[in-house]
């Protein structure tokens, strides 16, 4: 069976970078699917690798992770690109959602390049 | 007078810059050829190889450099040094390693030593002043790990070169990384058969100018 646990941004809102990282590799070493509300960084997304590189060990095999930005891209009207600043804003800037996974769990996140595809290991 | 003053010490300080060599990166996920692009690159100008280059993923596991690097093209030259870093992963498997007929100690000692030279190449993206993230041409650009390196290389101002290397397999898309990443210039290379290595030359001297 798979879990899947959602992180709301608030409940990363007060750390820094590095306890961030590790906060959210301890829910994803409890062998969850972790999706966080927010696009991390660039920054961020290294350190997170940097971070999995120092857990990794015989039981902990790293990460698969995927972060998607959903921000429109078409035609818009007034009404939603105002509501997509506000949006915007109030997530400083971090419209999208990161999806993180064990890899001993996640074999593949696939970006299809607007949708993403979690391909799993688990069987049925 | 101001004005002659200013330019005359921004031409002054400009011949110091231009003395400092600039540090060109090679970037990019395990066995997309970086190392085979780094020996290509040092063979054409140095006449002598930079790395060991395998099948079996991380190979490279340390940073290497190779000092003074003279291309030319066009009647130019362009001097550089050539740093070739570990293919950033977010997951590595000892049990893969094995499949390579590979002891579970090597192979579990290739793993830590692959991931130290992961963070390594994290590390040194401090140290770079240009790059060339190296992406295999068959495979899907979309991977996090690419959408990172590249993310934290323009984060930092970093101009960067993209090549899809493997052109010559059938199974090669230059177009897909094209549209993965329409921002910055792509080049299609084949580290194997030199194919449209002249190309690469001439980007990376548009790269660094």
């Amino acid at each position: 069976m798979l879990t899947i646990q959602l992180v709301p941004y608030s409940e990363l809102k007060g750390l820094d970078q590095e306890e961030k990282m590790l906060r959210i590799l301890k829910i994803v070493k409890q062998d969850k699917l972790t999706i966080l509300e927010g696009k991390l960084t660039p920054q961020e997304e290294a350190l997170l690798i940097q971070k999995t590189m120092e857990e990794i060990n015989k039981d902990f095999k790293g990460i698969e992770v995927c972060s998607m930005d959903y921000s429109s891209n078409g035609k818009q009207r007034w009404g939603e690109i105002l509501w997509e600043r506000i949006i915007g804003l109030l997530s400083s800037g971090r419209k999208g959602v990161t999806v993180i996974g064990p890899a001993s769990i996640i074999k593949q996140i696939k970006r299809n390049p607007k949708k993403i595809e979690v391909l799993t290991s688990i069987r049925r | 007078m101001v004005g002659k003053i200013k330019r005359f010490f921004s031409s002054f300080f400009k011949i110091f810059k231009k003395k400092k060599s600039i540090r060109l990166g090679l970037y990019g996920p395990p066995n997309a050829g970086k190392t085979s692009i780094a020996n290509k690159i040092c063979m054409d100008w140095l006449g002598e190889e930079m790395g060991v280059v395998s099948e079996i993923p991380h190979e490279t596991r340390e940073i290497n450099m190779k000092e003074h690097v003279e291309i030319k093209s066009d009647g130019k030259s362009l001097s550089f040094n050539l740093i070739d870093t570990p293919g950033i992963a977010t997951k590595i498997d000892y049990e893969d390693f094995m499949k390579f007929k590979m002891s579970k100690i090597q192979a579990q000692e290739r793993a830590k030593e692959a991931t130290k030279g992961v963070i390594e190449a994290i590390k040194w993206l401090e140290n770079v002043d240009c790059v060339i993230t190296v992406l295999d041409s068959t495979q899907n650009p979309y991977s996090q790990v690419n959408i990172t390196i590249i993310g934290n290389l323009a984060a930092r101002d970093i101009p960067i070169l993209i090549v899809g290397n493997k052109i010559d397999l059938r199974k090669s898309n230059l177009k897909r990384i094209q549209s993965a990443f329409p921002q910055y210039p792509v080049v299609g290379v084949s580290a194997t058969t030199g194919e449209n290595i002249e190309e690469l030359y001439e980007k990376i001297f548009s790269m660094v100018k």
